[in-house]
């Protein structure tokens, strides 16, 4: 039993307006059972200085990520996650979190990873609840556990590996990092500390499209038209278009996914996790510099 | 820890004798207690030097003592949204304040990793704070060597 979505008019324009809740709508539906708030931010200790009433953590690092390898956790590492959080298989999940949702669009990925039914992001994220005076509290819920099925990641329809992107060259790709680093520039965020790619620049053929253009200056979500104008017009992707979204480590570009398959409607949309930090890395794979998207390599190296 | 002024010793025990979620406890607590920075370097916000290795924006200055042993005195800024990097610049306020310069010059420049955070906090954010510490040795370098000219 999912619970209710939110009528908001400025959602019903979306491909999939169950995928939003506002911030008056979660407010009113705090503390209904069957319903989970999870907070996830960029800052380990964000949440412990004050959350939304009743909300529970996860955080992308230490819950997500597997340790040792660099993948996500797997079915009975999430099932375990869901239990302590005192999610269940049929809970509806609301995430929220800090920089216009950009971890929370994170952690929504891996939740469809593992094809957890409903869950919804907070247009607007913590910092449109914290603008609007609404309660925090550092008092943290201890859910009763659950019994979250063992579900087997299905990888393939919304996750991109490195010879899937080699294979997609020719179809659209959307670099969702700064003009800085697409250009090559720079190989990591403005403002952030070097992160070690050896080689600056994006994957051939991609359109710049800077993740954060997708959000208002209230860090809500754009409004439909707007989207249309950035992705339709601006980047030229065509309905049915089949697209891959990447950006450093896979976070920022989890955010565009989020926009392009829920908001937009596009029906196969793949996020790129290795991102830059593994393609530029990456021994032989071509790369584009400068601000032009560069072609299609005409010869397969790698 | 024979190099680690005393102050900075008992924080880094602090640490180790914690599980790991207690010790993010323990890094919240120094992110609530990091001091007001004080008004002649409020209102002077060009006498901070940004930490530029760290993810969120945090500025810092010192000053060091004109004579004596050469005490160091540091102020730090940083937002409450950024509740880690406070916290470590509240461990490096209270283990480094008020402590002679040439100790602050001998603590080890992987001192930040004695506080047994890097497995729960990623290693860009690690760097952050050995980059907060490389730039106070660095001030209090040439505040020495301004002071000797």
């Amino acid at each position: 039993m999912s619970i209710a979505t939110d009528p908001h008019a400025k959602f019903a324009d979306y491909a999939h307006p169950e995928r939003l809740v506002s911030t008056d709508w979660l407010a009113a539906h705090l503390g209904e059972p069957g319903l989970v708030v999870v907070e996830s931010d960029e800052d380990i200790l964000l949440y412990e200085t004050g959350h939304i009433p009743g909300a529970v953590k996860i955080d992308w690092h230490t819950d997500l990520n597997d340790e040792v390898t660099r993948d996500y956790v797997d079915g009975a590492g999430f099932a375990r996650l869901m239990s302590a959080k005192g999610i269940g298989r049929d809970t509806t999940v609301v995430l929220y979190g800090d920089k216009s949702n950009w971890w929370a669009a994170y952690a929504l990925w891996v939740f469809t990873l593992f094809g957890h039914r409903d869950v919804r992001l907070l247009d607007g994220g913590r910092d449109k609840w914290i603008a609007e005076g609404r309660d925090l509290t550092r008092e943290k819920p201890a859910p009763a556990p659950t019994d979250y099925p063992v579900v087997e990641r299905d990888d393939a329809p919304i996750r991109a590996f490195l010879p899937d992107v080699l294979d997609h060259l020719g179809k659209p790709l959307i670099d969702v990092r700064s003009p800085e680093e697409y250009t090559g520039e720079r190989t990591h965020m403005p403002a952030y500390p070097e992160e070690g790619a050896l080689r600056g620049g994006h994957i051939p053929t991609a359109a710049s499209v800077p993740w954060a253009r997708a959000a208002a200056e209230d860090g809500t979500f754009r409004n439909r038209a707007e989207l249309e104008a950035i992705y339709l017009d601006g980047a030229g992707l065509d309905e049915g278009d089949e697209v891959i979204a990447y950006c450093r480590i896979g976070e920022r570009s989890s955010h565009t996914w989020f926009v392009l398959t829920h908001l937009l409607g596009f029906g196969n949309v793949r996020n790129y996790d290795g991102s830059w930090t593994e393609w530029g890395n990456a021994v032989r794979v071509p790369i584009a510099k400068g601000t032009e998207r560069g072609g299609v390599p005409a010869v397969r190296v790698r | 820890m024979s190099t680690l002024p005393q102050a900075l010793a008992g924080i880094v025990e602090d640490f180790a004798a914690l599980e790991e979620a207690q010790r993010l406890e323990l890094l919240l607590e120094f992110s609530d207690a990091l001091p007001e920075l004080p008004a002649r370097l409020a209102d002077h916000p060009e006498l901070l030097e940004q930490v530029a290795e760290c993810q969120s924006p945090i500025f810092l200055a010192l000053e060091v003592d004109p004579e004596g042993e050469r005490a160091v005195h540091l102020f730090f800024s940083a937002p409450p949204e950024a509740p880690t990097t406070r916290g470590f610049a509240s461990v490096l306020h209270e283990g480094l304040d008020g402590v002679p310069a040439q100790a602050v010059l001998e603590v080890p420049d992987d001192m930040p990793n004695l506080l047994g955070l890097t497995r729960a906090i990623t290693p860009l954010r690690m760097r952050g704070m050995s980059g907060m510490l490389a730039r106070i040795k660095r001030q209090v370098r040439e505040a020495l060597a301004a002071g000797a000219a």
